[in-house]
């Protein structure tokens, strides 16, 4: 337990000394990704083969002074998911890429007896070997800040948290700067809330500041509930400390001695990391009563979601930590007044309380540095869909979707071609080849009536409808609107249906209009942001896509071939040479003919099972 | 049910969890977690123990998607249908896994409880899409064809 600020700098003494005297350091993903890939079995055949050949490795940093020795450990995720596992080793900087058990011996004896790389794990693009992880495209072009320690500090420890310079900031905050400092670096800095809205997070503080009302919150939505995004997933199970000094932060420049860390159910190990965590800093004194000495008290508890995604939005949450139905209350009065417990409440997401501690460690203006003007700093954002590399990327606000989905991305996977990019999840909007060159950051979104959301970036290609699409994520809406409100949940009800029929080859003449008529009340009538923004990607899609949505309506086709209810498989009578292979192996006897003349499907007792286009020699038969 | 046992085991949660309103997703998350659903004898009990009206405690159950009134399988399969397994093909492997176990929309438990097959709106695994858990234990890259593989391991496991 550490009680003064002198035993935490000798602390940190210690533990930097430590940390050197790893001279030698195996960083193992322990990611949700790379554990799925078997990683933890990795974990513990290195330790075995380690101690077989007498090297000495250490699990956790020995605080004791002692010889050099390798260090061995479970780090965060890279956001490389799509070639783990991975295994980073230091101090050289390699990455070995789609780790298995049976490559544990060599890197043993190769790398860690002799110093050699293992060339055959490194990663590999057109030909080119790239030993180092800084090296390869898809690090090259990011900007790590937020995730800078994701995959190289050992998650569950705070020794090494504390060794890189972790709550450093805490300390400033708590003895250098008041409460209106605090505040003052953070607007300054033009931190934005990272969940969505874009709201400026200094502004939010002082709100919160200038309420006499107390006790007041701080909470955390870690409810990251878009799908297809998963930064903040990353950042809880990578650099939980990272993200618990930010809220220690927001809690002195507010007056708040209560924190609430709300987490989604479905991401088992973040909670886990987040409490060892709070367990760790609260041992050591961090968390607690008197903190360090200084009089300030501030404790964080864990809340677990239970499955509703509209408990991401403000008053649903703490209605949810309250134990009750997460449903939105209407607005004012808001969260800053009456928030968590009817009391004055900072509510910032991962991604934003992650921002904190280095803006008060290092400065407003060098926070600035980076980014635009109106949206400095960085952007986390999870690159999905059909690209080559997904994962979990950083890139400064303002860098174009090119970059991102060419250069970092490597562009698009299986021969396909762009066709749109879905950002901001279920509330967002699509983007096309038309605004590739657009910067991404809050306001250029906005102008495009798209949003940066929680950071969800899904790439789609030539095959993907889009009418299926916007038909996806109305369900989604759908199926998670509270119910409170009648336009979200009756308006998307009817969306939806609509919507359903299209696909099915059922749309009538005006059901455009009829959507679009639907969304335009919904957005200005609903209650909250879910039910506000339900409709953004289906007005986006009819905007850029309007041919397609008139081709299942008129022609009954689906223009990419993805509607299993409209596709039809045709035989070419130029290309089919009779040879009745297809008819025999067509499991419901659809296809008939007379050999050597041109064979034909029945369209009606076809199943679309696609068998006979794969047996035909001759490439005739096509779906179209 | 076994009441009695039902009754100690809420007593135990209720001691480590609180009583207060506060606690009430954190004591029937625990109350799953032992029973694998949310037995109905438990709302009268509750209500008397935590004093809130049984009708508001059953609102809270059945709000949230992952609370369940109806016992589950063994092996509780969830497939990701996020935006990213979307596009990656989810809904093959959900159908194929539905006709394997003969089970549908809205029938998600095997007679034999040993599998339940649900939907999950995204598990943030979306690196490794379409992927699928098994009580918790995530699958990466799926197809139709490896979930069914998954299902014989599962059957033999437990044979």
């Amino acid at each position: 337990m550490i009680k003064t600020r002198e035993e935490m700098k000798s602390l940190r003494e210690a533990c930097i000394r430590a940390a050197k005297s790893e001279t030698r350091k195996i960083l193992v993903c322990a990611g949700t990704g790379c554990v799925s890939g078997g990683s933890l079995d990795i974990y513990a055949a290195l330790k075995e083969k380690m101690e077989a050949c007498g090297i000495k490795c250490e699990v956790e940093l020995a605080m004791d002074p002692h010889e050099d020795v390798v260090g061995l450990k479970k780090s965060g995720c890279h956001g490389f998911c799509e070639m783990g596992p991975l295994v980073r080793i230091e101090p050289y900087g390699w990455l070995y890429t789609k780790v298995k058990l049976a490559d544990v011996d060599e890197i043993v004896e190769k790398t860690m007896a002799k110093g050699e790389i293992v060339e055959r794990l490194a990663y590999r693009q057109n030909g080119k070997i790239y030993q180092k992880q800084d090296e390869i495209p898809f690090y090259q072009k990011q900007t790590r800040k937020v995730l800078e320690h994701c995959g190289h500090i050992d998650a569950d420890s705070i020794h090494e948290y504390i060794a890189i310079g972790g709550y450093e900031a805490f300390e400033k905050a708590l003895f250098e700067m008041t409460g209106e400092d605090i505040i003052k670096s953070i607007s300054d800095s033009g931190l934005r809330g990272r969940g969505g809205g874009g709201f400026p997070a200094g502004k939010k503080w002082s709100q919160v500041a200038r309420q006499k009302s107390l006790p007041k919150y701080v909470v955390c939505n870690g409810d990251e509930g878009d799908p297809g995004a998963f930064m903040d997933r990353s950042i809880m199970e990578g650099d939980p400390h990272r993200m618990l000094e930010g809220m220690m932060i927001a809690g002195i420049a507010v007056g708040a001695s209560e924190g609430y860390i709300y987490v989604r159910a479905e991401y088992p190990m973040a909670v886990s990391r987040l409490q060892n965590a709070i367990k760790q800093a609260t041992e050591m004194g961090l968390l607690g009563e008197n903190i360090l000495g200084s009089g300030f008290n501030f404790t964080i508890h864990i809340n677990q979601g239970a499955g509703a995604f509209v408990c991401g939005e403000g008053s649903a949450l703490t209605a949810s930590i309250e134990g009750k139905r997460g449903m939105p209350r209407v607005k004012p009065p808001r969260t800053v007044e009456h928030g968590l417990f009817n009391q004055p409440t900072v509510l910032n997401n991962v991604e934003t309380f992650a921002n904190v501690a280095s803006i008060v460690k290092f400065g407003a203006e060098n926070y600035r540095k980076i980014g635009t003007e109106t949206s400095p700093g960085t952007k986390a954002f999870a690159l999905t869909g059909n690209i080559v590399n997904t994962g979990l990327i950083e890139v400064p606000m303002g860098t174009t979707l090119r970059e991102v989905i060419f250069d970092i991305g490597g562009g698009m996977r299986d021969g396909g071609q762009f066709k749109a990019v879905q950002i901001g999840g279920p509330s967002g909007g699509c983007l096309t080849s038309a605004e590739l060159d657009l910067p991404l950051d809050f306001d250029s979104l906005k102008k495009v009536g798209a949003m940066i959301g929680s950071g969800g970036l899904v790439v789609m290609d030539d095959k993907t409808c889009m009418v299926e699409v916007a038909r996806f994520f109305m369900n989604f809406t759908q199926n998670e609107s509270c119910g409170k409100c009648v336009p979200c949940r009756e308006g998307t009800k009817r969306m939806l249906e609509i919507l359903e029929r299209i696909v099915a080859g059922n749309g009538r003449e005006g059901d455009i209009e009829l959507l679009l008529e639907l969304a335009d009340t919904i957005t200005n009538t609903a209650l909250c942001g879910l039910g506000k923004t339900a409709a953004g990607p289906v007005v986006s899609t009819i905007k850029y896509f309007r041919d397609e949505y008139e081709a299942h309506i008129r022609d009954k086709r689906c223009p990419a071939g993805a509607c299993s209810k409209l596709k039809r498989i045709m035989i070419d009578p130029d290309l089919c040479r009779g040879c009745s292979k297809c008819s025999r192996g067509c499991p419901v006897g659809a296809i008939s003919g007379v050999i050597k003349s041109p064979f034909v499907i029945d369209q009606d007792k076809c199943i679309k099972c696609g068998a006979c286009v794969s047996t035909c020699p001759f490439h005739a038969i096509k779906e179209v | 049910m076994n009441i009695q046992e039902l009754y100690q085991k809420t007593d135990a949660i209720l001691e480590r969890c609180g009583k207060e309103e506060r606690s009430m997703i954190a004591v029937l998350q625990a109350v799953q977690e032992e029973y694998s659903y949310l037995p109905r004898e438990v709302f009268p009990y509750l209500s008397k123990q935590m004093g809130l009206s049984e009708a508001h405690i059953y609102g809270v159950a059945t709000f949230y998607e992952n609370f369940s009134l109806e016992p589950k399988g063994k092996y509780v399969i969830k497939v990701c249908d996020g935006t990213a397994c979307h596009v990656r093909k989810s809904i093959p492997i959900l159908e194929k896994l539905r006709s394997e176990l003969k089970l549908a929309d809205g029938k998600n438990t095997t007679d034999d409880l040993l599998f339940t097959v649900e939907t999950v709106s995204c598990l943030g695994a979306c690196g490794l899409a379409p992927a699928l858990t098994v009580n918790g234990k995530v699958h990466p890259t799926m197809t139709p064809e490896k979930a069914v593989e998954l299902i014989e391991t599962l059957r033999r496991e437990n044979a």
